[in-house]
């Protein structure tokens, strides 16, 4: 399998769906998966899948020790793979700006310098093809779907792609026409298309023109929760809170998010309204938020991580996800898991799964602020929303997705 | 000889607008009149004017010897004279025939008789007096909404002077007993019951147009014969349905209208007559009681009122809409009973059920909303506001006791005023009288003058009595 990002280091959700998948392939048994990312930290989980890190294969010949290769990458790395991935160095890449061992640094990110890593990736991705034996080759998104096509190219094997999101949900139809090709090229080259939702299948269908049969939904899941984190319990104070968390960009809808707030408290006033995360539209609704009137009841917390991201549901009644497009959504999932009301938008991926949460159109403000009333007025449909939410979030399991992903194998092997 | 006995329900709920949290105490108008319009014209077009016809046809063919029985709710009603008035006319002369019996129910076809036994009598009594008002009748046989029947329930509408009930012939009831008897309640064996026949009844409603089904398709000698070879001892087979299985649930196009047209003819080949509910609980005693512990309707497939108080949204609203039952019937102001009745109709509650699978889909289907907890956001924002507005006629600082209290004691200072004032009137008569010396009879009433002080009075003291409250 080829990612980019995969917990504790993530950026967004893109590394939490590929863990969780990649963990419930697993436990259906009979898998040996290797996971390469670009640069790994170290403290991944390892018991399912073995971790490689790009940054640690070797695309240059390097004369180096055992020991010493212990001592620079032990910790995220058998020198033993090193060795033997030096072994299949296939072209002489010490023009590239290699390190001394013959490695490219990747940053592991979205840097300016992206499309170079991408192609960095895929060189890197051949050395692996020709000494990891595999019988599938599984990308995740688009940033590694060369790569998915060069070890494709090198072993023979089937490829399978994972669209975890296309262009159009990221630029609101803007498409940038390099992450296009990019996207394009990686879906004609695959044996079959993973999409996270109809929405998204929809979109591989239409805007890429990509064969119905050869594109099939698996939608996402969530892990369970451990044990200290459900356990986290935040001081309540007397005003209701209402949550958004994740980037505050255009696929995000913030802006509709406030003008709800607005609405509400027109009517209602003891609520207050959170805008968790960071983005590139975090000041213009900083400045909306005043410009209606109601900065003193919506706050805005930054970028949350970790437990914070938890202790702020923990501390929220109602959780919204307004997205003007989102190919699957796993935020409202989580917020389920910590028992908190989610209203989300019909145009995410979620909404196609989730029964127990109140969906509604992003730009529908009025829908939105009367679902957000009435989830903080009537205390039934709290209660309700988060018992059956619960309910319903635990049958949602990685488990069953990674089942689906293994018959698409099957399929795709067997051709 | 055995005997079929059709009921037909009409009922139609006043749908509610979109009605978002900011028109609390804003806007006082509830209702998506576009839709109720739209809705109630089309099924009257398609199904109970052409039923109405048919059935006119049938009682004129048969000599009168064809019968049906119809409950048509309140609610319905209003919309039917205020839409499609030329429904009101046929069935005026449907019921003119003598061969159309009128049953009782709840005026807002509510749930009444599950949480609010006062409301219920009343709402059963406006209902009766709507009927006796249009068709001239006054209905013998109760039909409760959806069918829900209780012990409970037996005793109150035994005690409002019913013959019998109808309702489900649930399995659950009845076990290995047949449907096809006349039963009595064992709560107030006074009240016999007729029961549904779920298997005949669902054929000609749900299964009849179905090519799927073993027996499609259905035609009325085979349906006849399925009667005529039930054993010799069950008379009666209760036949109850929506009326608007004809023409809208089973299309024109089935053919629905002419398999009910030749019934009655092959009927009688059989020697089957049609009999209506009066009519058989007069012929047919009891063959036994049954005790029905907790309600029971004919929805769904639990057979019960889970339909509609089955989730805590629907217990919630439900809860909500009754704690102010006593205030409303304090009230006297009429667009306020109005709503009271509207926004008590049973379907409200049905939209905001989560069941899943087969019972789902049914609820999706006639469900105005996309989904149950849009359904109890609205109904709760429009309850919010009907709240507010029954509080600004009564504070609900004040308790229903006292505020009881305080309003007889009201009217009764108004009687008391009344009597005094009569009184000085005729001191008044006679200090003229004897100043005059005159002997005329003495006027007893002056009307105009005595009833004016008591219209004001009563507000004045109620103002008072609040002020003198608010101190303490």
């Amino acid at each position: 399998m080829f990612g980019w990002e995969f917990p504790p280091h993530i950026l967004g959700g893109l590394g939490t769906a590929s863990y969780g998948l990649t963990k419930g392939m697993y436990d259906n048994g009979d898998m040996d998966i290797t996971f390469v990312i670009p640069k790994p930290w170290g403290d991944e989980e390892r018991s399912f899948a073995r971790i490689v890190g790009a940054n640690s294969v070797p695309v240059a010949w390097r004369d180096v020790s055992w020991d010493y290769v212990q001592s620079r990458i032990g910790n995220v790395m058998d020198p033993q793979l090193y060795f033997d991935l030096r072994d299949h160095i296939y072209a002489d890449f010490n023009y590239m700006g290699t390190n001394d061992l013959g490695c490219i640094e990747f940053s592991g990110r979205y840097p300016d310098n992206l499309l170079e890593e991408i192609n960095n990736y895929s060189i890197m991705a051949g050395v692996i093809a020709r000494t990891v034996p595999c019988d599938v080759i599984h990308s995740h998104d688009w940033l590694t779907y060369p790569a998915g096509i060069h070890a494709k190219q090198v072993t023979g094997k089937p490829l399978v792609i994972h669209v975890h999101a296309t262009d159009f949900d990221r630029s609101r139809g803007n498409v940038n026409p390099t992450v296009f090709a990019i996207e394009k090229d990686g879906m004609n080259n695959a044996d079959h298309i993973i999409t996270v939702s109809n929405l998204t299948r929809q979109t591989v269908i239409e805007k890429y023109g990509i064969n119905p049969e050869k594109v099939t939904t698996v939608h996402n899941a969530v892990e369970p929760l451990s044990e200290e984190i459900r356990n986290i319990k935040m001081k309540k104070g007397k005003d209701k809170v209402v949550t958004f968390l994740g980037r505050i960009t255009m696929q995000k809808g913030p802006e509709y998010f406030v003008e709800a707030a607005s609405r509400v408290l027109q009517k209602t006033h003891n609520v207050r309204f959170v805008m968790a995360g960071s983005g590139d539209m975090m000041e213009k609704m900083i400045r909306l938020a005043a410009d209606r009137d109601i900065a003193d009841r919506f706050h805005f917390t930054g970028f949350l991580k970790g437990r914070q991201v938890y202790e702020m549901l923990a501390a929220s009644d109602v959780y919204i996800m307004p997205s003007v497009s989102e190919p699957f959504g796993i935020s409202p999932l989580e917020a389920m898991q910590m028992g908190v009301p989610s209203i989300i938008s019909k145009q995410s991926g979620c909404a196609e799964i989730l029964e127990n949460v109140i969906k509604i159109d992003y730009w529908d403000i009025n829908a939105m602020a009367d679902s957000i009333y009435a989830i903080i007025k009537y205390p039934a449909l709290y209660n309700h929303l988060r018992d059956r939410g619960l309910a319903e979030i635990d049958t949602i399991q990685w488990k069953k997705a990674g089942a689906k992903v293994i018959d698409i194998y099957h399929k795709v092997i067997g051709h | 000889m055995k005997a079929i006995c059709f009921y037909f329900q009409i009922h139609q709920p006043f749908r509610l607008k979109t009605y978002r949290f900011f028109d609390i105490g804003n806007d006082h108008y509830y209702y998506d009149d576009f839709a109720n319009d739209e809705i109630i014209t089309r099924i009257a077009q398609r199904s109970y004017l052409p039923a109405n016809a048919m059935l006119l046809d049938m009682i004129k063919e048969s000599g009168k010897k064809f019968k049906v029985a119809f409950s048509i709710t309140g609610t319905a009603l209003e919309q039917l004279e205020q839409y499609v008035p030329e429904f009101i006319d046929s069935m005026k002369e449907l019921a003119a025939t003598g061969c159309v019996e009128f049953l009782s129910e709840t005026y807002a076809h509510s749930l009444a008789s599950l949480g609010d036994p006062d409301e219920f009598v009343a709402q059963v009594k406006a209902h009766d007096e709507k009927i006796f008002q249009l068709f001239g009748q006054k209905p013998k046989v109760f039909r409760n909404t959806e069918l829900i029947y209780s012990d409970d329930i037996a005793s109150m509408v035994a005690a409002m002077g019913f013959k019998g009930a109808i309702t489900d012939g649930a399995k659950h009831i009845l076990g290995w007993k047949s449907p096809n008897y006349v039963y009595a309640s064992a709560a107030a064996p006074k009240l016999k019951l007729l029961l549904k026949n779920s298997k005949l009844s669902d054929d000609i409603s749900f299964l009849f147009s179905n090519p799927e089904w073993e027996s499609y398709p259905l035609t009325a000698d085979k349906y006849i014969d399925w009667i005529a070879a039930l054993p010799q001892e069950e008379q009666i087979v209760n036949l109850f349905m929506n009326y608007e299985t004809f023409g809208e649930l089973q299309a024109r196009e089935t053919g629905i209208f002419e398999f009910m047209k030749a019934l009655p003819r092959f009927a009688k080949e059989k020697d089957i007559t049609f009999w209506t509910p009066s009519e058989t609980l007069s012929k047919l005693k009891s063959v036994g009681e049954l005790s029905v512990p907790y309600p029971m309707s004919w929805a769904d497939e639990a057979r019960d009122t889970s339909a509609w108080l089955g989730n805590d949204l629907q217990n919630e609203a439900f809860k909500k809409l009754y704690s102010i039952a006593e205030r409303v019937r304090l009230c006297d102001d009429r667009r306020l009973k109005q709503d009271w009745n509207y926004l008590q109709t049973s379907d409200h509650f049905f939209y905001m059920c989560t069941k899943h699978r087969n019972d789902g889909a049914v609820h999706s289907h006639y469900s105005p909303y996309e989904t149950p907890f849009q359904a109890f956001m609205n109904y709760m924002n429009v309850l919010s506001d009907f709240i507010v507005r029954v509080e600004e006629q009564y504070p609900l600082s004040i308790e229903n006791e006292e505020l009881n209290a305080l309003l007889t004691t009201i009217r009764n200072q108004a009687k008391e005023i009344e009597v005094l004032n009569r009184e000085v009137t005729l001191m008044r008569n006679n200090i003229i009288k004897a100043e005059e010396g005159d002997m005329e009879p003495v006027v007893e009433d002056k009307p105009a003058e005595p009833a004016k002080k008591t219209a004001k009075k009563p507000a004045a003291k109620k103002t008072t009595k609040k002020v003198a409250k608010n101190a303490e």
